[in-house]
């Protein structure tokens, strides 16, 4: 009888669990706010990205054109394949010390994938990623950016 | 009255009166398959885009929406470019039977399409053994599909095929045994006589809880059979990357295509007819007022309603459950389906003798 039991607890089981998958389904079908497609290039001025969405690197500038970034290269270090090339230079500070600071921040958008390792690495959040993906461009060396803005300069009392 | 019958009639009169009654006959004949021809090709339109939308909708996606009115046209500019692909056939192929088999395909399924009555008193071929002819008809698909497996010179095909072999061969026996439950139940195998007796009430209602897990049997076997997803192990994509049409292209796959949906339809127009009673209006017992105003609306509405929910049905459990493993497979047939169907058949039996059903 004990064999009789299980067939029979097994086919109420596996029908309840179709009739649960088939419930979800039925759900979705009745309900069209559920739909998550982007209709994208007719929505382009109102669409929303998720935050977390990971279009390219940008360096973060404030209103006095100043930036975080120390030069210290550990973004280059963190980025798995070359994307970042960073070229340093010597400022002289008041007190006539000579300090690291950074001259051009070179990121290959065409190497990138946006793997947010260097975000992580960066100990100043100088660099976050932007939401923008309209990458495209007719020529190739397009892509390779300056990514700090010209005569920007480091930001006091970042060390 | 316009009815399909009332114009059918008209027709066959003044073909009567223009012609020789033999060349009226062949010309009626040559009406119908044009209409059957017809009818398949906007079948194929309409349950492919409808397939694609109840898909989108409910992967909570879109679907088709830039071709024409949301989407509509999408099927038609689809068989456009079908139709100008060229039809390849592979060097290694037995290039006849590699040329037969999607013909041989779509020919049952337009065989099965005689004894369905589509609306009242428009029925093709009410012979006496209706219900017989069509379970014997449909296995003929799978010869079509095996010839176009092992013509392919392909192992995927020739797996494809092979599976779909077993799996049509193992679930015709319960779609067999619930088509005979409700055999059983009318003394007949006529099609207009089981659509007749359910004029007061539809065999699922009156047949108690026997018709209606027939009715389930019936639905699993024939998803089985026209070889829909779960049951999809003859094309399986992720395994067999098509199947048995897997080295066929242009108007050749279409066919294969179009057979596919068309089976669906038939299988589903036959289990309207068996147990949601075919064009006949929704009826309760006396209740005359009730079934009057169920009578106006028009029975080939009727039929095709009932048709397309139940291939909503077939479409919903396509997009819902994964696909079985080849075991799992025969093992859901033959360790589950077939003793149900048994004990079922034995329990409805018990019921048409002692008159238990309504």
């Amino acid at each position: 009888m004990a064999f009789l039991k299980d067939y029979i607890s097994d086919i109420y089981r596996g029908i309840r669990s179709l009739l649960k998958g088939m419930k979800l389904t039925g759900y979705y079908f009745t309900h069209r706010k559920e739909i998550i497609t982007q209709q994208y290039p007719d929505n382009r001025g109102t669409m929303v990205l998720p935050e977390r969405f990971r279009g390219e690197v940008v360096m973060i500038h404030d209103e006095n054109n100043e930036h975080a970034c120390t030069g210290c290269t550990a973004c280059e270090l963190a980025c798995p394949n070359g994307t970042i090339k960073i070229i340093t230079k010597f400022d002289t500070t008041p007190e006539g010390k000579k300090k690291k600071a950074l001259d051009t921040f070179i990121y290959h958008l065409e190497l990138c994938t946006m793997c947010n390792l260097c975000i992580q690495a960066c100990p100043t959040d100088a660099i976050k990623m932007a939401q923008n993906f309209e990458h495209s461009v007719y020529d190739r060396s397009k892509l390779t950016k300056k990514l700090n803005k010209p005569g920007s300069k480091i930001r006091e009392g970042v060390e | 009255m316009l009815s399909i019958e009332n114009i059918a009639d008209s027709i066959d009169a003044w073909l009567n009166r223009a012609f020789s009654p033999s060349v009226a006959t062949l010309l009626e004949g040559v009406l119908v398959g044009l209409g059957a021809i017809t009818f398949f090709a906007v079948l194929g339109l309409v349950l492919v885009l409808m397939e694609r939308k109840v898909s989108a909708y409910m992967q909570i996606r879109l679907g088709p929406n830039r071709v024409g009115p949301g989407g509509s046209l999408q099927t038609v500019a689809d068989t456009l470019k079908l139709a100008m692909k060229e039809g390849l056939t592979p060097d290694g192929a037995d290039k006849f039977l590699f040329n037969l088999a999607p013909f041989m395909v779509i020919v049952v399924a337009m065989l099965i399409l005689a004894p369905i009555a589509f609306a009242k008193g428009s029925q093709l071929w009410d012979i006496n053994i209706g219900i017989l002819y069509v379970s014997a008809v449909s296995s003929l698909s799978v010869i079509g599909i095996l010839m176009a497996g092992w013509a392919s010179n392909n192992k995927y095909s020739l797996l494809g095929a092979m599976r779909s072999g077993a799996q049509i061969v193992s679930y015709e026996l319960s779609a067999g045994f619930s088509v005979l439950s409700i055999v059983v139940l009318t003394g007949s195998l006529r099609i207009s006589d089981i659509i007749a007796s359910q004029q007061d009430g539809w065999w699922l209602f009156k047949g108690h809880i026997p018709a209606i897990i027939s009715f389930v049997i019936f639905l699993i076997a024939v998803t089985a059979e026209t070889n829909r997803a779960p049951f999809d192990l003859a094309e399986a994509e992720s395994e067999l990357t098509a199947g048995f049409h897997t080295e066929y292209s242009g108007m050749r796959f279409a066919l294969f295509f179009l057979a596919e949906y068309v089976n669906i339809f038939i299988v589903c127009a036959i289990a309207a007819t068996l147990y949601l009673g075919g064009w006949m209006p929704l009826h309760i017992g006396h209740w005359s007022g009730f079934n009057l105003v169920m009578d106006y609306i028009p029975s080939s509405l009727w039929f095709l309603g009932k048709t397309f929910i139940l291939i909503f049905v077939i479409m919903w459990f396509r997009w819902t459950f994964p696909r079985l493993r080849i075991d799992q497979l025969l093992d859901l047939e033959w360790k589950y389906l077939l003793p149900l169907s048994l004990f079922n058949l034995l329990l409805m039996t018990l019921i048409a003798i002692e008159g238990w059903h309504f």
